[in-house]
């Protein structure tokens, strides 16, 4: 355990220097320190993988652009003819946001269709691969043994433990023994994307540390899923609640004031979802890099102020970090739990008056 | 192969466009603007996890825990069953020798009754036995005693016979007659024969 916890310290470590030198290369030239710029930078998604810039030079890993103009079809191509303020057949990377827009004859700029593969999207097929890899060869580890003789030991084990305590734990009891067993892939899967997506977002360097789980695209999509989970199998008890819910006629019938509040409803509790996950995510990320820039910031108002609150920011970041691997677990919990719990609400029991 | 993917989606994708560039315009941090490209790959992948663990995946573990669950609880079932029937069977080995202790000390008792009897018939026996041997004897005696008797009263009547005629030798003519005198006398001697 002892030689675990120094492996984890180096890693830290590292990480944090990693962190730092990617700091350091955002500042200005004057000196001055754009924290909002290094932070907000650090959480977007970018069309290439930075990874640190080293006396002047950024070392990055270039990504596919794929973009459809207006007037060019389809143009595929390498980031880094785009990245430094270039413009390659036209198209040219917006400073204020970042995206990549076509200058058109008429000097006007318009957002071309982008599908590129961006830092976000290689994360996402990262994440794709490690669950398929985990869970795949888990089941492979199944199908070899037979279950009924012996129970999976080391990291099979592990992913045993971890998918039956959210399989018995928060899917079973949340969605109801009646049907859970249809949702519980779904969930299962939503609940290992957040919590592997989270982790490897914590990670600063290149297999991880694109802020997956805190995009909104990324929110959006899932708690679109679960929407679509939960009004698609939802029972005719659940429509009628909506539409004829069991309140004074006088709610319902000339305005429909509580079926309007329902389906209010339909829509506010994936948001909730959907805004939680992503302001979670985000906020940690924003905390950690803010810490980081505290020490950069020290340094330029004096050597003295920065060696002194350098140890602090340090333990700062540490216990960011600690709370962070908490809360990217938390939330991937939260997250499926209340799914759970919102299919599990559109399969009421009939009442009987 | 995704160019044709792409196009494939291309009107869905325009009509989202225009919805996404008014977002563009609106100028937010990339952060929080929704990205169509994101979306669309994040769908594709999404689906393809999603797609090969619900198949492939999630399913297999889950059902292969559940079933190991079931024999886990099976076997413990059984287990309770085997042992309460192994405690039926000692508390019925325990009745049998109970039975078998009782039915012993019925035999042994019924032996010793019998044997008791048995004695108590022999001595009865022997007893009856020894009182008819004894009777025989006495019945045997007093034949005995009276044929002597008679052969004593013979020997006497021969005597007193000899004496009478040796004392009166004279006086008596026939000894036909002074027999039956003689005899006559000594009936009235003899003490009552019973």
């Amino acid at each position: 355990m002892i030689r675990y916890l120094k492996w984890i310290l180096v890693v830290g470590l590292v990480a944090m220097i990693s962190l730092s030198a990617k700091a350091s290369g955002s500042s200005h030239e004057d000196g001055k320190i754009d924290v909002k710029s290094i932070v907000l930078g650090h959480m977007s998604d970018g069309y290439d993988w930075h990874i640190t810039t080293y006396e002047g030079h950024h070392i990055s890993i270039p990504l596919l652009v794929i973009v459809k103009g207006e007037n060019s079809g389809w143009n595929v191509f390498s980031s880094s003819k785009v990245t430094h303020g270039d413009t390659y057949n036209g198209f040219y990377i917006n400073e204020t946001n970042g995206k990549i827009y076509e200058k058109l004859a008429d000097g006007s700029s318009v957002r071309p269709l982008d599908i590129s593969i961006t830092k976000n999207v290689v994360q996402l097929w990262i994440v794709v691969a490690l669950m398929l890899t985990i869970f795949l060869s888990a089941a492979r580890w199944y199908k070899k043994n037979v279950a009924t003789q012996q129970a999976p030991k080391g990291f099979f084990g592990v992913v045993e433990m971890m998918v039956m305590m959210v399989h018995d734990d928060i899917i079973r009891p949340s969605v109801g023994e009646k049907q859970y067993k249809k949702f519980a892939p779904y969930l299962l899967t939503c609940f290992f994307f957040i919590f592997i997506s989270n982790l490897l977002g914590l990670i600063p360097i290149f297999p991880g540390g694109a802020n997956l789980t805190g995009n909104i695209t990324i929110t959006f999509f899932l708690a679109f899923c679960t929407l679509l989970a939960i009004n698609l199998f939802g029972n005719k008890e659940y429509w009628k609640e909506i539409f004829w819910p069991p309140v004074p006629v006088f709610l319902k019938c000339p305005l429909p004031i509580m079926p309007l509040v329902e389906m209010l409803g339909i829509i506010s509790r994936p948001f909730s979802l959907m805004v939680r996950l992503f302001a979670n995510i985000m906020g940690g990320h924003a905390a950690i890099l803010s810490f980081t820039c505290v020490i950069f910031i020290a340094f330029t108002i004096g050597i003295g102020i920065g060696s002194a609150l350098t140890p602090v920011s340090l333990v700062l970041m540490i216990f960011m970090n600690c709370l962070e691997c908490l809360v990217a677990f938390i939330q991937a919990y939260v997250f499926t739990m209340l799914s759970a719990v919102f299919i599990g609400m559109a399969h009421p029991e009939p009442h009987h008056h | 192969m995704q160019l044709i993917e792409a196009s494939a989606l291309q009107p869905f994708l325009f009509t989202l466009t225009s919805e996404f560039r008014l977002m563009d315009s609106l100028n937010l941090p990339s952060i929080l603007s929704p990205d169509l490209g994101l979306l669309f790959w994040m769908l594709i992948a999404f689906l393809v996890v999603f797609g090969l663990l619900a198949k492939f995946g999630f399913p297999v573990i889950t059902s292969m825990v559940e079933e190991r669950k079931k024999f886990i609880d099976e076997s413990l079932t059984n287990a309770r069953v085997t042992n309460e029937k192994l405690a039926t069977l000692k508390a019925e080995s325990e009745k049998i020798l109970k039975e078998a202790h009782e039915q012993q000390a019925v035999i042994l008792r019924e032996a010793k009754t019998t044997g008791d009897k048995i004695i108590a018939d022999a001595q009865r026996k022997a007893h009856e036995e020894g009182a008819k041997i004894l009777e025989d004897a006495k019945l045997q005696i007093q034949a005995e005693r009276e044929r002597a008797l008679q052969d004593i009263r013979g020997v006497v009547s021969q005597l007193s016979i000899a004496i009478s005629e040796k004392v009166m030798r004279q006086n008596l003519a026939t000894t036909e007659a002074h027999e039956d005198y003689i005899n006559t006398l000594l009936d009235e001697i003899q003490p009552s024969k019973d």
